[in-house]
């Protein structure tokens, strides 16, 4: 809004920054008010890449509203469609195949990698160095690719259907999936090389930005940036859904709470998600794919909620069905939303090139934020 | 004191920055492992993967002949209302009506490529082809009509 541009009484600076900004990472307007170069407050305005998906789902039947979930954190597309067809099955109460269970998983545990990848790139580029963004890539690109192969597509899969997933695994998933992981063990090491030990990467993430434990609970902070200031709150420890509570896993903790516990979280938690694969890729167990569902699904009459753990943090469906074909109402409960939440809390006081550094270890989609 | 910090932090600095150079210097003495690929000219060889959903097409096999009935389960499973199918009523020799489909109406502008109306189709007429370059000059020519001029339903097909 350009009327802000200006001067408060006290002589304070009013700036924007967005909603077109290479740093915002979209369509994020953050109006500004400086003290020099100092932060005084800053205030997110949110709105303009709202679709009104929640109102949306409300006019589609129970299989068709999960492709739309695809578009709100479209990073991690897949577990948004993980969380709908969890609800809906709860719903009808479906016994999910074991076969479908590890392919989900596997596929969410990909998604979360690919989506740390690119938060890994774009983080690195927030700080102004464009190298690493390749990097990332190159290791995500083999991931988008398995994705390509057995669901169809790149980004918004649209692979789980209400009792299973769509179509069978490719034949070469799992070789394809066993390559990406020595691959991506080989390279980790540049990460660290390139980014996490260079001194001005740390100088500008440490002590910036830092978030306490009871902050981040009061603010409702969920997912790597609570994590980072301690709150122990992974999901899929806390209330494990499908096959979470098969596996061995560790819960990646930090205790300083800022941009690089944020950052350091996210980079163990690649590892961690490597780690689950490495356990469930030998054993899928055979049988089917999806379970025997009715052509058109039907949810009683009722109140349903299912929250699982995004790359971002808590995703929470909430459906309210009226026992028809469509749902009466649905809220999702988005981690994008909360995590900004407390980036004013996180940057008062700080320099203005603090705010970047800061906004972009939040790790940031619009979409998921407006839905 | 202070000029020691100072200096030390200097040499970290310009000691990490050579490390993550060396990263930067090795993949530009390697060219073997550039994974880049060369679009639009690579356009030949280009292999997408078989799954791949780049737009919906009614398969016509060499008789001009699909499998198509004319159900709507297609229409009905689509979320965003990208298929519409126009029936006709053909009279057969022996006096009786058969219902055919008249027009295959495809939005392809309105389409998200969700495969939920390949899932639907229940004698797999319709199936998802690997193309992608979908860029038109007029929004009018995204409106298809998939099925060919004077096909007909295979025999067979119910």
């Amino acid at each position: 809004m350009i009327e802000e541009i200006g001067r408060t009484t006290e002589g304070d600076l009013i700036i924007n920054v967005g909603p077109q900004h290479p740093a915002t990472h979209g369509v994020l307007h953050l109006v500004i008010t400086l003290n020099g170069e100092t932060i005084k407050k800053v205030e997110p305005h949110l709105g303009y890449i709202h679709r009104s998906i929640e109102k949306m789902c409300e006019s589609l039947s129970y299989r068709q509203f999960i492709y739309v979930t695809s578009r709100m954190d479209y990073l991690s597309s897949h577990i948004n469609n993980h969380a709908c067809a969890l609800c809906v099955e709860k719903g009808l109460q479906i016994e999910v195949p074991q076969r479908a269970q590890y392919i989900r998983v596997i596929m969410d545990e990909l998604t979360r990698i690919a989506s740390h990848e690119l938060w890994w790139g774009a983080m690195a580029m927030d700080l102004g160095a464009f190298t690493p963004f390749f990097h990332a890539f190159r290791e995500r690109e083999n991931i988008t690719d398995i994705m390509e192969k057995t669901c169809g597509a790149r980004l918004t899969m649209n692979y789980i259907v209400p009792g299973g997933v769509m179509a069978e695994l490719h034949p070469d998933f799992q070789k394809d999936v066993q390559r990406f992981i020595q691959l991506y063990k080989s390279k980790f090491e540049e990460y660290n090389e390139l980014v996490t030990g260079n001194i001005i990467f740390q100088n500008r993430m440490k002590s910036v930005g830092v978030l306490s434990k009871e902050d981040a609970i009061s603010y409702g902070c969920s997912g790597p940036v609570a994590r980072a200031s301690g709150v122990f709150c992974d999901i899929r420890k806390l209330y494990p859904y499908d096959i979470y509570n098969k596996v061995e896993f560790e819960e990646i903790t930090e205790t300083e709470g800022d941009s690089f516990a944020r950052y350091l979280v996210r980079l163990k938690e690649m590892q961690q998600s490597i780690h689950i694969i490495e356990q469930l890729l030998g054993d899928i167990p055979e049988g089917d794919f999806q379970a025997k569902t009715k052509a058109v699904l039907k949810l009683p009459k009722g109140e349903f909620y299912q929250r699982v753990e995004t790359a971002r943090g808590e995703l929470g469906v909430y459906i309210v069905s009226e026992g028809g074909t469509t749902p009466y109402r649905i809220k999702f409960r988005s981690p994008g939303f909360s995590n900004l939440s407390a980036l004013e809390h996180m940057v008062k006081g700080l320099k203005i090139g603090d705010l970047i550094a800061a906004m972009g270890s939040l790790d940031l989609v619009i979409p998921d934020i407006d839905r | 004191m202070f000029l020691k910090d100072y200096i030390k932090d200097v040499y970290g600095a310009i000691r990490s920055v050579l490390k993550g150079m060396r990263v930067t210097g090795y993949y530009f003495t390697h060219h073997k492992e550039i994974i880049t690929e060369q679009y639009p000219d690579n356009r030949e060889t280009l292999k997408l993967a078989e799954r791949f959903r780049g737009e919906v097409v009614l398969l016509h096999d060499e008789k001009n002949e699909h499998a198509c009935t004319g159900c709507s389960a297609c229409e009905i499973a689509c979320p965003n209302g990208t298929i519409k199918i126009i029936n006709k009523f053909d009279i057969s020799p022996d006096g009786k009506k058969k219902k055919a489909i008249d027009t295959f109406v495809y939005h392809l502008e309105l389409c998200t490529m969700c495969n939920l109306c390949i899932e639907a189709c229940p004698t797999d007429a319709i199936k998802m082809a690997q193309t992608f370059e979908h860029s038109v000059f007029d929004r009018s020519k995204l409106t298809k009509k998939l099925n060919n001029e004077g096909s007909k339903l295979r025999e067979g097909i119910e």
